[in-house]
């Protein structure tokens, strides 16, 4: 059964999305990368330090990844327009997840300037994928300016809250012309397949297996739990009433 | 000796090309995975041994690390 993600044109098997941050250790990352199946995984552009630069995250992934470099940290259009031309020149790849953020204590995107220079970027020839706020409007903004896809947030970056807003998720799922990628705030498996029951095309985790106890089987149960919620919502499920219905027939009962 | 700015902090380098500033740093100018931006605009790679700084030049040079 063949269910693949198309993204900007691009078939990909994985719906698991991982980010690289947070691991105790670059061996428990990239145990954890290998266990959740990931095709992409994302990394930020951050300034060389000036003593020079050891092993890189690129040669450590050694071309088993599509990498997906962020906007990180970026709170004006500007700087999140230079670190995208910095990235598509440092790892030769023109898709960008973009990020620009309006407060850094919770991390909530700037929505204003988060389409705008999403604007910009796909007129100058980005594929770009924006962490945005679970909002019906932003998202079709978003796609209207050219996005590939979009990435509501579930809930605060790193925070394991959830989907804090599965209502708002649902209906920007069932309006988007692009995918849905449910990013940030899972906090472990059973959010992770929510994202996918209410009809997401995929999600991305980096906190919630880089932080867990295990991360390697946490990884594992992401992989599993988007496995799982895809099916669930390929397969339709029934709907929620307000009554039992028994499941056993009624006629021939002992004793009636 | 020109003094330029280099990821946000100001020095006195003895060199002209950003290969060359590179170079002094020990970093291979032909390593990939790498990018340079100098005053707000990226400058590809082809052109490290050919644009030369000019003194006031804010500089960053960038590369991939874990992120989420």
């Amino acid at each position: 059964m063949t269910d693949p993600l198309i993204i900007a044109g691009t078939t990909l098997n994985s719906r698991l999305i991982v980010g690289t941050a947070r691991y105790p250790n670059q061996q428990v990352m990239l145990d954890s990368l290998e266990a959740s199946g990931a095709e992409i995984v994302t990394a930020s552009i951050r300034r060389i330090s000036l003593e020079g630069y050891s092993e890189s995250l690129v040669d450590l992934l050694g071309g088993r990844y599509r990498l997906l470099p962020n906007t990180s940290g970026c709170a004006t259009v500007r700087d999140a327009i230079l670190t995208a031309e910095l990235a598509r020149e440092a790892l030769e790849t023109n898709w960008i997840k973009l990020e620009l953020i309006g407060d850094r204590e919770l991390l909530y995107p700037d929505v204003e300037q988060l389409v705008q220079a999403a604007d910009e970027l796909v007129r100058r020839g980005f594929v770009v994928l924006p962490y945005c706020n679970e909002d019906p409007v932003t998202c079709q903004k978003l796609a209207d300016v050219g996005c590939a896809a979009v990435m509501p947030l579930g809930s605060l970056i790193g925070s394991g809250m959830g989907i804090a807003n599965p209502a708002a998720i649902e209906l920007i799922c069932a309006r988007s012309p692009v995918p849905v990628v449910l990013d940030a705030g899972i906090g472990t498996a059973s959010d992770a397949a929510m994202a996918m029951e209410l009809g997401c095309d995929a999600v991305m985790v980096d906190t919630a297996i880089a932080q867990a106890h295990d991360p390697r089987r946490m990884a594992a149960a992401m992989r599993a739990a988007v496995t799982a919620g895809r099916l669930a919502r390929l397969a339709g499920r029934i709907p929620k009433r307000r009554f039992a219905e028994p499941s056993s027939p009624q006629l021939g009962l002992v004793g009636s | 000796m020109i003094r330029v700015k280099i990821n946000g902090a100001e020095q006195e380098v003895p060199v002209r090309t950003i290969a060359e500033l590179l170079a002094a740093r020990g970093i291979d100018p032909d390593a990939r995975f790498l990018a340079v931006a100098v005053n707000g605009a990226v400058v590809r790679r082809a052109e490290w041994r050919a644009k030369t700084l000019s003194p006031g030049d804010e500089v960053e040079i960038v590369r991939p690390l874990q992120g989420g």
